[in-house]
């Protein structure tokens, strides 16, 4: 019950930040609220583990929180030198 | 190679508990093998050094940490605070912070922990002109200015730790 | 009610309000630099209150490889969380975007920006 409460006010957060994606204004805005909404993610999935009493969905929220970080990084790193390989080239 | 077999030991430990089945012997071995497998790549990429594993920090990280999560939550209660004004209580300030550690992974690690404390963000480093940190508040910025977790940030590095850096520069 | 069921709740909700303020505060403030000041609350003390919340449950009833995992995220939040802000806030000043500020206290590198 608890629970379900602190998913509800977690998924609201989440329009939050769906709200600020498509506002944007500049792409960087547009990342963080990915980032942000990623995030949020990892800490419903801990929350709904509880709530369907299986916390197994820790593995999952680990997972996400990993390829997070890891989307977040490459898409700034494709910005930035417009290629995912080089990276000791400097522009 | 002592680092290799610290990584190994890291590794392993993680996915023990990640696990959780210890009465199989085939994951055993699978796991084992991965745990193999990742330290060879490791080995590979080179990044088995003080910054990939960076065992020097030793009982000096564990001392900090609790002190930086103190200034964690102390820094969330005061942003917290200024967000739910009617306005916005901000006032944006731009700083730059000299920076007193020796090694790279000090400055890391400072720059790191800059970032974690909501409030003040790091924006770019520097080695010549510091660490330029974007602040939420002028009083933000100045306690970036009093140099108080640069100071916590420097002694972490011990001289093993900057013998380490400067072996590994050259190779 | 037992004590670690609202020990457990309070802190839940709490890191869930949390969350939602931060949230909150990027819809609120002007520019990007500043959205990722709120959008770090959301990154360092609601995960904290959350994880922290879920965990006492779990030691309760004495699954403490549970609490590690819990543990675990949190370290993987903490770790890479300033990583991404400062990789977001660096690519955002060196594409030009100037920060609104109302202070400089650097020689004018808000304007180079």
């Amino acid at each position: 019950m608890i629970y379900g409460v602190a998913a509800l006010g977690l998924l609201v957060a989440m329009l939050f930040a769906i709200i600020r994606a498509l506002l944007g204004p500049t792409l960087m805005d547009r990342v963080m609220a990915a980032n942000m909404f990623g995030t949020k993610t990892v800490l419903l999935l801990a929350v709904m583990g509880y709530l369907a009493g299986r916390p197994e969905f820790l593995d999952l929220a680990l997972v996400y929180a990993l390829m997070n970080f890891i989307s977040i990084i490459a898409v700034l790193k494709y910005f930035r030198y417009r290629d995912l390989g080089q990276s000791r080239v400097r522009s | 190679m002592g680092r290799a077999l610290g990584l190994l030991v890291v590794l392993a430990a993680t996915w023990l508990l990640l696990s959780g089945i210890y009465d199989h012997a085939l994951l055993f071995w699978l796991g084992a093998a991965s745990c193999l497998l990742c330290v060879l790549i490791a080995w590979r990429m080179d990044v088995v050094d003080h910054e990939g594993t960076p065992l020097e920090l030793g009982w000096r990280i564990i001392v900090y940490w609790p002190w930086l999560f103190i200034e964690i939550v102390k820094a969330n209660i005061d942003v917290i605070r200024r967000l739910l004004r009617a306005n916005p209580d901000i006032s944006p300030t731009l700083v730059r912070s000299r920076t007193m550690q020796r090694t790279d992974l000090g400055r890391v690690i400072y720059a790191n922990s800059i970032t974690l404390t909501p409030g003040t963000l790091s924006i770019d480093i520097d080695d010549g002109k510091g660490i330029l940190v974007h602040s939420l508040s002028r009083e933000g910025a100045e306690g970036v200015l009093s140099d108080d977790m640069n100071r916590r940030c420097a002694a972490l590095e011990s001289d093993r730790l900057h013998r380490r850096a400067q072996e590994d520069q050259t190779p | 009610m037992d004590w670690h069921v609202i020990a457990s709740g309070v802190l839940v909700i709490s890191g869930a309000f949390l969350t939602v303020v931060g949230a909150y505060g990027t819809l609120r403030l002007p520019d990007v630099y500043t959205r990722l000041h709120a959008a770090s609350i959301t990154d360092t003390l609601a995960t904290f209150l959350v994880l922290a919340g879920l965990a006492i449950p779990s030691l309760v009833a004495g699954e403490w490889l549970i609490a590690v995992k819990l543990l675990l995220v949190l370290i993987f939040l903490w770790f890479t969380s300033p990583i991404a802000s400062y990789s977001i806030g660096h690519a955002a000043f060196f594409a030009a975007q100037k920060p609104k500020l109302d202070h400089d206290l650097t020689d004018g590198e808000g304007d180079k920006a």
